[in-house]
Protein backbone atom coordinates (compact mmCIF):
# COMPACT_ATOMS: atom_id res chain seq x y z
CA UNK A 1 0.00 0.00 0.00
CA UNK A 2 2.71 2.40 1.18
CA UNK A 3 4.55 1.66 -2.14
CA UNK A 4 1.57 2.18 -3.90
CA UNK A 5 1.02 6.21 -2.57
CA UNK A 6 4.62 6.37 -2.93
CA UNK A 7 4.32 5.80 -7.08
CA UNK A 8 1.23 7.47 -7.00
CA UNK A 9 2.95 10.41 -5.68
CA UNK A 10 5.93 10.36 -7.73
CA UNK A 11 3.94 10.23 -11.22
CA UNK A 12 2.15 12.53 -10.31
CA UNK A 13 4.43 15.09 -9.36
CA UNK A 14 6.30 14.23 -12.73
CA UNK A 15 2.88 14.37 -15.15
CA UNK A 16 2.42 17.90 -13.16
CA UNK A 17 5.01 19.19 -13.97
CA UNK A 18 5.04 18.36 -17.49
CA UNK A 19 2.13 19.96 -17.44
CA UNK A 20 2.95 23.10 -16.22
CA UNK A 21 5.91 23.35 -18.56
CA UNK A 22 3.30 22.72 -21.22
CA UNK A 23 0.97 25.18 -20.12
CA UNK A 24 3.91 27.83 -19.77
CA UNK A 25 4.22 27.20 -23.14
CA UNK A 26 7.99 27.83 -23.28
CA UNK A 27 8.93 25.44 -26.04
CA UNK A 28 6.70 24.79 -29.08
CA UNK A 29 4.03 21.73 -29.36
CA UNK A 30 6.19 20.21 -31.39
CA UNK A 31 9.09 20.48 -29.37
CA UNK A 32 7.68 19.68 -26.21
CA UNK A 33 4.05 18.18 -26.44
CA UNK A 34 1.62 18.16 -23.71
CA UNK A 35 0.12 15.10 -21.43
CA UNK A 36 -2.88 15.40 -22.96
CA UNK A 37 -1.83 15.11 -26.76
CA UNK A 38 0.31 12.16 -25.80
CA UNK A 39 -2.46 10.44 -24.12
CA UNK A 40 -4.59 11.33 -27.73
CA UNK A 41 -1.58 10.14 -29.52
CA UNK A 42 -1.81 6.82 -27.92
CA UNK A 43 -5.72 6.59 -27.94
CA UNK A 44 -5.91 7.12 -31.48
CA UNK A 45 -2.80 5.18 -32.56
CA UNK A 46 -4.65 1.88 -30.80
CA UNK A 47 -7.91 2.86 -32.43
CA UNK A 48 -6.59 2.60 -35.79
CA UNK A 49 -5.13 -0.26 -35.46
CA UNK A 50 -1.47 1.37 -36.24
CA UNK A 51 -0.14 0.49 -32.90
CA UNK A 52 -1.16 -3.12 -32.75
CA UNK A 53 0.50 -3.65 -35.74
CA UNK A 54 3.24 -2.00 -35.35
CA UNK A 55 3.63 -4.24 -31.90
CA UNK A 56 2.85 -7.77 -33.96
CA UNK A 57 5.35 -6.68 -36.14
CA UNK A 58 7.64 -6.04 -33.99
CA UNK A 59 7.11 -8.47 -31.96
CA UNK A 60 7.39 -11.09 -34.23
CA UNK A 61 10.86 -10.32 -35.50
CA UNK A 62 12.40 -10.17 -31.74
CA UNK A 63 10.67 -13.93 -31.01
CA UNK A 64 12.20 -14.94 -34.21
CA UNK A 65 15.14 -13.58 -33.85
CA UNK A 66 15.66 -14.09 -29.91
CA UNK A 67 14.65 -17.66 -30.44
CA UNK A 68 17.23 -17.95 -33.01
CA UNK A 69 20.08 -16.55 -30.77
CA UNK A 70 19.31 -18.52 -27.38
CA UNK A 71 19.40 -21.45 -29.85
CA UNK A 72 23.02 -20.46 -31.75
CA UNK A 73 24.16 -19.41 -28.51
CA UNK A 74 23.50 -22.32 -26.64
CA UNK A 75 25.63 -24.59 -28.83
CA UNK A 76 28.35 -21.97 -29.15
CA UNK A 77 28.18 -21.27 -25.65
CA UNK A 78 28.62 -25.10 -24.36
CA UNK A 79 31.48 -25.37 -27.51
CA UNK A 80 33.43 -22.61 -26.19
CA UNK A 81 32.53 -24.16 -22.55
CA UNK A 82 33.84 -28.03 -23.65
CA UNK A 83 37.21 -27.03 -25.14
CA UNK A 84 39.94 -25.41 -23.83
CA UNK A 85 41.48 -24.09 -26.80
CA UNK A 86 37.89 -22.38 -28.20
CA UNK A 87 38.00 -21.22 -24.65
CA UNK A 88 41.02 -19.41 -24.31
CA UNK A 89 40.56 -18.09 -27.60
CA UNK A 90 36.85 -17.71 -28.71
CA UNK A 91 36.14 -16.61 -24.99
CA UNK A 92 38.00 -13.30 -25.26
CA UNK A 93 37.00 -12.44 -28.85
CA UNK A 94 33.60 -12.76 -27.37
CA UNK A 95 33.76 -10.59 -24.71
CA UNK A 96 35.20 -8.29 -26.78
CA UNK A 97 32.92 -8.05 -29.79
CA UNK A 98 30.05 -7.62 -26.74
CA UNK A 99 31.35 -3.83 -26.65
CA UNK A 100 30.16 -3.52 -30.21
CA UNK A 101 26.52 -1.69 -30.43
CA UNK A 102 24.65 -4.40 -32.26
CA UNK A 103 23.45 -1.67 -34.32
CA UNK A 104 27.06 -1.66 -36.01
CA UNK A 105 26.14 -4.91 -37.71
CA UNK A 106 23.60 -2.77 -39.87
CA UNK A 107 25.42 -1.58 -42.28
CA UNK A 108 27.40 -4.89 -43.33
CA UNK A 109 23.29 -6.61 -42.66
CA UNK A 110 22.19 -4.22 -45.63
CA UNK A 111 25.24 -5.11 -47.67
CA UNK A 112 24.67 -8.98 -47.18
CA UNK A 113 20.82 -9.31 -47.19
CA UNK A 114 19.87 -5.87 -48.58
CA UNK A 115 16.74 -3.86 -46.76
CA UNK A 116 15.36 -7.48 -46.34
CA UNK A 117 13.75 -8.63 -43.23
CA UNK A 118 16.84 -10.79 -43.23
CA UNK A 119 18.93 -7.26 -42.26
CA UNK A 120 16.86 -6.53 -39.16
CA UNK A 121 16.92 -10.67 -37.71
CA UNK A 122 21.05 -10.30 -38.64
CA UNK A 123 20.95 -7.47 -35.99
CA UNK A 124 18.55 -8.99 -33.23
CA UNK A 125 20.50 -12.16 -33.18
CA UNK A 126 23.69 -10.61 -32.83
CA UNK A 127 22.67 -8.00 -30.28
CA UNK A 128 21.34 -11.26 -28.05
CA UNK A 129 23.72 -13.95 -29.55
CA UNK A 130 26.66 -13.04 -27.58
CA UNK A 131 24.91 -12.26 -23.98
CA UNK A 132 23.25 -15.88 -24.31
CA UNK A 133 27.05 -17.71 -25.93
CA UNK A 134 28.56 -15.85 -22.71
CA UNK A 135 25.93 -16.75 -19.95
CA UNK A 136 26.13 -20.17 -21.13
CA UNK A 137 29.42 -20.46 -21.18
CA UNK A 138 29.76 -19.10 -17.79
CA UNK A 139 26.81 -21.47 -16.63
CA UNK A 140 28.33 -24.54 -17.93
CA UNK A 141 32.10 -23.68 -15.91
CA UNK A 142 29.88 -22.90 -12.55
CA UNK A 143 27.25 -25.84 -12.64
CA UNK A 144 28.48 -28.42 -10.48
CA UNK A 145 29.89 -30.86 -12.35
CA UNK A 146 28.69 -33.93 -10.36
CA UNK A 147 25.54 -33.83 -12.42
CA UNK A 148 27.05 -34.48 -15.59
CA UNK A 149 28.59 -37.02 -13.90
CA UNK A 150 25.52 -38.60 -12.35
CA UNK A 151 23.91 -38.76 -15.79
CA UNK A 152 26.53 -40.54 -17.71
CA UNK A 153 26.20 -42.71 -14.50
CA UNK A 154 22.39 -43.28 -15.01
CA UNK A 155 22.60 -43.70 -18.77
CA UNK A 156 22.37 -40.33 -20.53
CA UNK A 157 24.30 -39.71 -23.55
CA UNK A 158 25.01 -36.64 -26.13
CA UNK A 159 22.04 -34.99 -26.92
CA UNK A 160 19.92 -36.71 -24.43
CA UNK A 161 22.63 -35.99 -21.20
CA UNK A 162 22.39 -32.22 -22.89
CA UNK A 163 18.83 -32.15 -22.94
CA UNK A 164 18.09 -33.80 -19.98
CA UNK A 165 20.32 -32.86 -17.43
CA UNK A 166 23.45 -30.59 -18.60
CA UNK A 167 20.75 -27.41 -19.81
CA UNK A 168 18.15 -28.24 -16.71
CA UNK A 169 21.17 -27.97 -14.78
CA UNK A 170 22.64 -24.83 -16.10
CA UNK A 171 19.40 -23.02 -16.22
CA UNK A 172 19.60 -21.01 -12.57
CA UNK A 173 23.27 -19.98 -14.09
CA UNK A 174 21.86 -18.96 -17.52
CA UNK A 175 18.25 -17.36 -16.95
CA UNK A 176 19.88 -14.15 -16.07
CA UNK A 177 22.08 -13.71 -19.56
CA UNK A 178 18.98 -15.07 -21.20
CA UNK A 179 16.97 -12.05 -19.67
CA UNK A 180 20.05 -9.53 -20.81
CA UNK A 181 20.27 -11.57 -24.44
CA UNK A 182 16.37 -10.64 -24.80
CA UNK A 183 16.43 -6.58 -23.23
CA UNK A 184 19.86 -6.18 -26.16
CA UNK A 185 17.75 -8.25 -28.85
CA UNK A 186 14.73 -5.16 -27.90
CA UNK A 187 17.26 -2.60 -28.42
CA UNK A 188 19.17 -3.66 -31.28
CA UNK A 189 15.19 -3.82 -33.02
CA UNK A 190 14.06 -1.08 -32.60
CA UNK A 191 17.15 0.66 -33.46
CA UNK A 192 17.70 -1.61 -36.72
CA UNK A 193 13.40 -0.76 -37.49
CA UNK A 194 14.48 3.04 -37.01
CA UNK A 195 16.59 2.64 -39.92
CA UNK A 196 14.51 1.73 -42.99
CA UNK A 197 11.24 1.89 -43.20
CA UNK A 198 9.91 -1.77 -42.90
CA UNK A 199 6.77 -1.48 -40.08
CA UNK A 200 7.54 -2.06 -36.13
CA UNK A 201 7.28 0.48 -33.36
CA UNK A 202 11.16 1.70 -34.39
CA UNK A 203 9.83 2.76 -38.08
CA UNK A 204 6.49 4.50 -35.98
CA UNK A 205 8.81 6.87 -34.04
CA UNK A 206 10.53 8.00 -37.30
CA UNK A 207 7.22 8.55 -38.66
CA UNK A 208 7.06 10.95 -35.45
CA UNK A 209 9.61 12.44 -36.41
CA UNK A 210 8.60 12.72 -40.13
CA UNK A 211 5.26 14.30 -39.06
CA UNK A 212 6.92 16.58 -36.71
CA UNK A 213 4.83 14.83 -34.49
CA UNK A 214 6.40 14.63 -30.69
CA UNK A 215 3.29 13.55 -29.64
CA UNK A 216 3.24 10.55 -31.01
CA UNK A 217 7.25 9.93 -30.55
CA UNK A 218 6.32 9.86 -26.88
CA UNK A 219 3.48 7.93 -27.33
CA UNK A 220 5.66 5.05 -28.76
CA UNK A 221 8.54 5.51 -26.66
CA UNK A 222 6.33 4.87 -23.67
CA UNK A 223 4.88 1.68 -26.14
CA UNK A 224 8.96 0.41 -26.36
CA UNK A 225 9.26 1.07 -22.40
CA UNK A 226 5.67 -0.38 -21.54
CA UNK A 227 6.31 -3.94 -23.57
CA UNK A 228 9.97 -4.37 -22.18
CA UNK A 229 9.16 -4.19 -19.13
CA UNK A 230 5.85 -6.66 -18.97
CA UNK A 231 7.99 -9.00 -20.42
CA UNK A 232 11.04 -9.16 -17.93
CA UNK A 233 8.24 -8.76 -14.99
CA UNK A 234 5.95 -11.52 -16.76
CA UNK A 235 8.28 -14.23 -18.40
CA UNK A 236 11.69 -13.93 -16.85
CA UNK A 237 10.37 -13.03 -13.65
CA UNK A 238 7.95 -15.82 -13.23
CA UNK A 239 11.03 -18.22 -14.57
CA UNK A 240 13.15 -16.94 -12.34
CA UNK A 241 10.75 -17.60 -9.25
CA UNK A 242 9.77 -20.94 -10.54
CA UNK A 243 13.30 -22.55 -10.47
CA UNK A 244 14.34 -20.36 -7.11
CA UNK A 245 11.13 -22.65 -5.84
CA UNK A 246 11.84 -25.81 -7.60
CA UNK A 247 15.93 -25.76 -6.72
CA UNK A 248 15.14 -24.44 -3.19
CA UNK A 249 16.84 -21.20 -3.32
CA UNK A 250 15.97 -18.41 -1.35
CA UNK A 251 13.04 -16.71 -3.03
CA UNK A 252 12.95 -13.75 -4.72
CA UNK A 253 10.67 -11.22 -2.18
CA UNK B 1 10.38 -50.36 10.11
CA UNK B 2 12.22 -53.53 8.98
CA UNK B 3 9.05 -56.09 9.35
CA UNK B 4 7.10 -53.81 6.46
CA UNK B 5 6.56 -56.75 4.10
CA UNK B 6 7.52 -55.00 0.33
CA UNK B 7 5.28 -56.73 -2.45
CA UNK B 8 7.75 -58.80 -4.70
CA UNK B 9 7.53 -56.98 -7.80
CA UNK B 10 5.67 -57.89 -11.00
CA UNK B 11 8.60 -57.72 -13.15
CA UNK B 12 11.49 -59.69 -12.47
CA UNK B 13 15.25 -59.97 -14.20
CA UNK B 14 17.75 -62.30 -14.06
CA UNK B 15 19.46 -60.85 -10.81
CA UNK B 16 16.57 -62.97 -9.00
CA UNK B 17 18.65 -66.24 -8.17
CA UNK B 18 21.29 -64.76 -6.10
CA UNK B 19 18.97 -62.68 -4.51
CA UNK B 20 16.96 -65.83 -3.04
CA UNK B 21 20.11 -66.92 -1.76
CA UNK B 22 20.69 -64.33 -0.18
CA UNK B 23 17.14 -63.93 0.90
CA UNK B 24 17.61 -67.17 2.59
CA UNK B 25 21.11 -66.51 3.99
CA UNK B 26 19.55 -63.45 5.61
CA UNK B 27 16.68 -65.14 7.18
CA UNK B 28 18.66 -68.54 8.25
CA UNK B 29 20.54 -65.86 10.09
CA UNK B 30 23.65 -67.72 8.87
CA UNK B 31 26.79 -65.53 7.54
CA UNK B 32 28.13 -65.98 4.13
CA UNK B 33 29.52 -69.30 3.49
CA UNK B 34 33.66 -68.56 2.78
CA UNK B 35 34.46 -67.96 -0.50
CA UNK B 36 37.95 -69.01 -1.04
CA UNK B 37 40.41 -66.19 -1.66
CA UNK B 38 42.12 -66.35 -5.12
CA UNK B 39 41.40 -69.65 -6.37
CA UNK B 40 41.68 -69.45 -10.12
CA UNK B 41 37.87 -71.30 -10.46
CA UNK B 42 36.22 -68.18 -9.11
CA UNK B 43 37.12 -66.17 -11.62
CA UNK B 44 34.56 -67.55 -13.63
CA UNK B 45 32.06 -66.62 -11.74
CA UNK B 46 32.90 -63.10 -10.44
CA UNK B 47 30.51 -60.81 -11.15
CA UNK B 48 33.39 -57.94 -11.12
CA UNK B 49 36.94 -58.66 -11.72
CA UNK B 50 39.29 -56.33 -11.53
CA UNK B 51 42.82 -57.08 -12.60
CA UNK B 52 46.04 -55.15 -12.03
CA UNK B 53 44.14 -51.63 -11.99
CA UNK B 54 46.40 -48.40 -11.13
CA UNK B 55 45.88 -44.86 -11.83
CA UNK B 56 48.38 -42.07 -12.09
CA UNK B 57 47.72 -38.70 -12.37
CA UNK B 58 49.56 -35.13 -12.21
CA UNK B 59 49.84 -33.32 -8.97
CA UNK B 60 50.28 -29.86 -9.30
CA UNK B 61 53.83 -29.74 -9.63
CA UNK B 62 53.74 -31.26 -12.44
CA UNK B 63 54.84 -34.62 -10.65
CA UNK B 64 53.17 -38.05 -11.60
CA UNK B 65 51.00 -39.04 -8.28
CA UNK B 66 50.11 -42.71 -7.72
CA UNK B 67 46.82 -43.13 -6.86
CA UNK B 68 46.10 -46.98 -6.76
CA UNK B 69 48.64 -49.15 -7.85
CA UNK B 70 47.81 -52.92 -8.59
CA UNK B 71 44.54 -53.65 -7.42
CA UNK B 72 43.05 -57.37 -7.84
CA UNK B 73 39.71 -58.15 -6.50
CA UNK B 74 36.84 -60.18 -7.27
CA UNK B 75 33.45 -60.17 -6.49
CA UNK B 76 30.91 -62.53 -6.21
CA UNK B 77 27.34 -61.91 -7.80
CA UNK B 78 25.30 -61.19 -4.81
CA UNK B 79 28.37 -60.54 -2.45
CA UNK B 80 28.35 -57.02 -0.05
CA UNK B 81 31.92 -56.16 -0.07
CA UNK B 82 32.65 -52.96 1.74
CA UNK B 83 36.28 -51.06 0.92
CA UNK B 84 37.68 -49.17 3.97
CA UNK B 85 40.98 -47.38 4.23
CA UNK B 86 42.15 -43.59 5.35
CA UNK B 87 40.42 -40.58 3.63
CA UNK B 88 42.87 -40.57 0.42
CA UNK B 89 43.61 -43.79 -0.07
CA UNK B 90 41.69 -43.97 -3.93
CA UNK B 91 38.86 -45.68 -2.81
CA UNK B 92 36.49 -43.07 -4.04
CA UNK B 93 38.54 -43.26 -7.54
CA UNK B 94 38.14 -47.07 -7.78
CA UNK B 95 34.25 -46.52 -7.68
CA UNK B 96 34.97 -44.16 -10.47
CA UNK B 97 36.72 -46.50 -12.41
CA UNK B 98 34.33 -49.37 -11.99
CA UNK B 99 31.76 -46.94 -12.77
CA UNK B 100 33.86 -46.05 -16.35
CA UNK B 101 33.79 -42.61 -15.27
CA UNK B 102 37.56 -42.58 -14.93
CA UNK B 103 39.88 -44.84 -16.79
CA UNK B 104 42.59 -46.56 -15.33
CA UNK B 105 46.34 -46.13 -16.04
CA UNK B 106 46.78 -49.69 -16.40
CA UNK B 107 44.87 -52.91 -15.85
CA UNK B 108 41.08 -53.42 -16.69
CA UNK B 109 37.51 -53.46 -15.16
CA UNK B 110 35.24 -56.78 -16.16
CA UNK B 111 31.79 -57.27 -15.53
CA UNK B 112 30.71 -60.76 -15.63
CA UNK B 113 34.03 -60.81 -17.77
CA UNK B 114 33.04 -58.14 -19.91
CA UNK B 115 35.42 -55.60 -20.06
CA UNK B 116 34.45 -51.79 -18.58
CA UNK B 117 35.04 -49.15 -21.00
CA UNK B 118 32.50 -46.71 -20.08
CA UNK B 119 29.55 -45.70 -17.81
CA UNK B 120 27.03 -48.67 -18.53
CA UNK B 121 23.65 -49.07 -15.45
CA UNK B 122 24.69 -52.17 -15.26
CA UNK B 123 26.68 -50.69 -12.66
CA UNK B 124 25.12 -47.58 -10.94
CA UNK B 125 27.26 -45.39 -8.53
CA UNK B 126 25.97 -43.61 -5.62
CA UNK B 127 27.65 -40.11 -5.20
CA UNK B 128 28.73 -39.31 -2.10
CA UNK B 129 27.30 -36.28 -2.53
CA UNK B 130 24.07 -38.12 -4.19
CA UNK B 131 24.12 -35.60 -6.95
CA UNK B 132 20.39 -35.43 -7.09
CA UNK B 133 18.67 -33.90 -9.94
CA UNK B 134 17.06 -30.93 -7.87
CA UNK B 135 15.32 -29.63 -11.26
CA UNK B 136 12.92 -33.13 -11.05
CA UNK B 137 10.67 -34.28 -8.16
CA UNK B 138 11.70 -37.29 -6.54
CA UNK B 139 9.31 -39.62 -8.54
CA UNK B 140 10.84 -38.15 -11.48
CA UNK B 141 14.50 -38.87 -10.20
CA UNK B 142 14.14 -42.09 -9.79
CA UNK B 143 12.24 -42.23 -13.67
CA UNK B 144 15.50 -40.71 -14.82
CA UNK B 145 17.67 -44.10 -15.20
CA UNK B 146 14.35 -46.17 -16.83
CA UNK B 147 13.88 -43.11 -19.22
CA UNK B 148 17.43 -43.19 -20.22
CA UNK B 149 16.69 -47.09 -20.91
CA UNK B 150 14.02 -46.31 -22.96
CA UNK B 151 11.73 -48.21 -20.66
CA UNK B 152 7.41 -47.92 -21.59
CA UNK B 153 5.77 -45.28 -19.80
CA UNK B 154 3.27 -47.12 -18.00
CA UNK B 155 6.41 -49.34 -16.85
CA UNK B 156 8.07 -46.54 -15.62
CA UNK B 157 5.24 -45.58 -13.45
CA UNK B 158 4.99 -49.31 -11.77
CA UNK B 159 8.41 -49.59 -11.06
CA UNK B 160 8.83 -45.67 -9.44
CA UNK B 161 5.97 -46.88 -7.07
CA UNK B 162 7.61 -50.12 -6.63
CA UNK B 163 11.22 -48.48 -5.52
CA UNK B 164 10.02 -45.56 -3.75
CA UNK B 165 7.41 -47.72 -1.75
CA UNK B 166 11.34 -49.60 -0.97
CA UNK B 167 12.68 -47.09 0.49
CA UNK B 168 9.76 -46.27 2.17
CA UNK B 169 9.40 -42.44 0.31
CA UNK B 170 6.14 -43.43 -1.20
CA UNK B 171 4.29 -40.51 -0.38
CA UNK B 172 6.85 -37.96 -1.20
CA UNK B 173 7.03 -38.76 -5.32
CA UNK B 174 6.06 -35.01 -6.15
CA UNK B 175 8.20 -33.39 -3.70
CA UNK B 176 11.27 -31.69 -4.85
CA UNK B 177 14.61 -32.81 -3.41
CA UNK B 178 15.24 -29.58 -1.18
CA UNK B 179 11.84 -30.64 0.66
CA UNK B 180 13.52 -33.64 1.62
CA UNK B 181 16.17 -34.04 4.97
CA UNK B 182 19.64 -35.70 4.46
CA UNK B 183 17.77 -39.42 5.34
CA UNK B 184 15.34 -39.16 3.28
CA UNK B 185 17.88 -37.91 -0.19
CA UNK B 186 20.24 -40.76 0.50
CA UNK B 187 17.49 -43.05 0.08
CA UNK B 188 16.16 -41.04 -3.36
CA UNK B 189 19.18 -42.02 -4.41
CA UNK B 190 19.15 -45.45 -3.81
CA UNK B 191 15.89 -45.71 -4.95
CA UNK B 192 17.29 -43.89 -8.07
CA UNK B 193 20.18 -46.67 -8.37
CA UNK B 194 17.92 -49.16 -7.80
CA UNK B 195 15.55 -48.38 -10.36
CA UNK B 196 17.84 -48.77 -13.60
CA UNK B 197 17.99 -52.17 -11.80
CA UNK B 198 21.91 -52.82 -11.82
CA UNK B 199 23.62 -55.71 -11.50
CA UNK B 200 26.25 -54.00 -9.59
CA UNK B 201 24.94 -51.35 -6.82
CA UNK B 202 28.15 -48.83 -5.65
CA UNK B 203 28.08 -46.47 -2.91
CA UNK B 204 30.40 -44.35 -2.27
CA UNK B 205 30.38 -43.26 1.60
CA UNK B 206 26.53 -42.76 1.08
CA UNK B 207 25.94 -42.50 4.98
CA UNK B 208 28.67 -40.52 6.22
CA UNK B 209 26.92 -37.04 6.45
CA UNK B 210 24.29 -38.13 8.67
CA UNK B 211 23.18 -38.66 12.09
CA UNK B 212 23.60 -41.85 14.24
CA UNK B 213 19.83 -42.78 14.30
CA UNK B 214 19.31 -41.95 10.06
CA UNK B 215 22.26 -44.15 9.50
CA UNK B 216 21.24 -47.20 12.10
CA UNK B 217 17.95 -46.80 9.60
CA UNK B 218 19.29 -47.02 6.39
CA UNK B 219 21.34 -49.93 7.57
CA UNK B 220 18.56 -52.17 7.99
CA UNK B 221 17.18 -51.26 5.43
CA UNK B 222 19.97 -51.21 2.92
CA UNK B 223 20.75 -55.02 4.20
CA UNK B 224 17.12 -55.40 3.52
CA UNK B 225 17.05 -54.00 0.09
CA UNK B 226 20.44 -56.33 -0.50
CA UNK B 227 18.57 -59.35 0.45
CA UNK B 228 15.35 -58.73 -1.14
CA UNK B 229 17.05 -57.86 -4.82
CA UNK B 230 20.28 -59.92 -4.70
CA UNK B 231 22.30 -57.06 -6.23
CA UNK B 232 26.05 -57.30 -5.89
CA UNK B 233 27.03 -54.26 -3.88
CA UNK B 234 30.83 -52.45 -3.33
CA UNK B 235 30.51 -50.05 -0.80
CA UNK B 236 33.19 -48.19 0.34
CA UNK B 237 33.70 -46.13 4.06
CA UNK B 238 36.13 -45.20 6.30
CA UNK B 239 34.15 -46.39 8.91
CA UNK B 240 35.26 -49.99 9.78
CA UNK B 241 32.47 -51.08 12.27
CA UNK B 242 30.40 -49.59 9.38
CA UNK B 243 32.10 -51.93 7.13
CA UNK B 244 31.54 -55.35 9.32
CA UNK B 245 28.12 -54.30 9.75
CA UNK B 246 27.34 -54.70 5.88
CA UNK B 247 29.33 -56.17 4.53
CA UNK B 248 30.44 -60.19 3.77
CA UNK B 249 33.63 -59.08 2.79
CA UNK B 250 36.24 -56.28 4.13
CA UNK B 251 38.70 -54.94 1.64
CA UNK B 252 41.42 -53.04 3.50
CA UNK B 253 43.41 -50.38 1.67
CA UNK B 254 46.61 -48.89 2.33
CA UNK B 255 47.55 -45.06 2.61
CA UNK B 256 48.68 -43.38 -0.47
CA UNK B 257 49.59 -45.58 -3.17
CA UNK B 258 46.04 -47.40 -2.56
CA UNK B 259 46.79 -51.23 -2.12
CA UNK B 260 44.74 -53.45 -1.13
CA UNK B 261 46.48 -54.57 2.09
CA UNK B 262 44.25 -57.04 3.45
CA UNK B 263 40.63 -58.83 3.07
CA UNK B 264 38.88 -60.23 5.69
CA UNK B 265 35.69 -61.89 5.67
CA UNK B 266 32.77 -61.69 7.71
CA UNK B 267 30.82 -64.67 8.65
CA UNK B 268 28.54 -63.30 11.44
CA UNK B 269 24.97 -63.74 11.60
CA UNK B 270 22.54 -61.36 9.86
CA UNK B 271 20.84 -59.30 10.46
CA UNK B 272 23.41 -57.95 11.97
CA UNK B 273 23.68 -54.34 14.28
CA UNK B 274 26.55 -51.64 15.10
CA UNK B 275 26.58 -52.19 18.35
CA UNK B 276 26.89 -56.05 18.48
CA UNK B 277 30.28 -57.48 20.36
CA UNK B 278 30.90 -59.63 17.27
CA UNK B 279 30.72 -57.00 15.11
CA UNK B 280 32.71 -54.81 17.86
CA UNK B 281 35.51 -56.85 18.49
CA UNK B 282 35.73 -58.10 14.25
CA UNK B 283 35.74 -53.90 13.59
CA UNK B 284 38.62 -53.91 16.17
CA UNK B 285 40.86 -56.31 14.86
CA UNK B 286 40.68 -54.48 11.56
CA UNK B 287 41.32 -50.95 13.34
CA UNK B 288 44.07 -52.51 14.29
CA UNK B 289 45.52 -52.69 10.92
CA UNK B 290 44.43 -49.54 9.52
CA UNK B 291 45.62 -47.27 12.57
CA UNK B 292 48.65 -48.05 10.67
CA UNK B 293 47.62 -46.53 7.53
CA UNK B 294 45.52 -43.97 8.96
CA UNK B 295 48.73 -42.76 10.80
CA UNK B 296 50.61 -42.58 7.22
CA UNK B 297 48.14 -40.28 6.19
CA UNK B 298 48.26 -37.88 9.27
CA UNK B 299 51.88 -37.70 8.92
CA UNK B 300 51.41 -37.16 5.21
CA UNK B 301 49.31 -34.51 6.30
CA UNK B 302 51.32 -33.03 8.63
CA UNK B 303 54.49 -33.02 7.05
CA UNK B 304 52.90 -31.42 3.90
CA UNK B 305 51.76 -28.18 6.26
CA UNK B 306 55.57 -28.50 8.03
CA UNK B 307 56.52 -27.89 4.34
CA UNK B 308 54.29 -24.99 3.28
Amino acid sequence: MKRLARYLVFYSVLIGVWLLLAKLKVWPPYVFPTPQGVMESLWAGFADHSFWIAIGVSMKRMLLGYSLSVILGMVLGLGVASNKFLEQTMGGLLVSLQSLPSICWLPLAVLWFGLTEKAILFVVVMGSLLSVTIAMETGRQQMPKIYGMAGRNLGARGFQLFWHVLLPASLPYIVSGLKQGWAFAWRSLISGEMIFVSLGLGQMLMMGRDLNDMSLVIAVMILIVAIGYIVDGLVFRTIERRLQQKWGLTPAT
Amino acid sequence: MTANPTPQPSFSGDHRSPARAALNRWKAGVGLAVLPHRQPEVKATAKVSLQGISLSYKANGGTQLLALEDINLKVNPGEFVCVVGPSGCGKSTLLHLIAGLQQPTSGNVRIDDKLVEGPGTDRILIFQELGLFPWLTVGENVEFGMKMKGISKAERQEKIQYYLRLVHLAKFKDSYIHQLSGGMRQRVALARALATEPDVLLMDEPFAALDAQTRDLLHDELERIWAETGRTIIFVTHNVREAVRLGDRVVLFTFRPGRVKREFLIDLPRPRQLEDVTVAKTAREILDDLREEINKSLEAEYSHEAAR
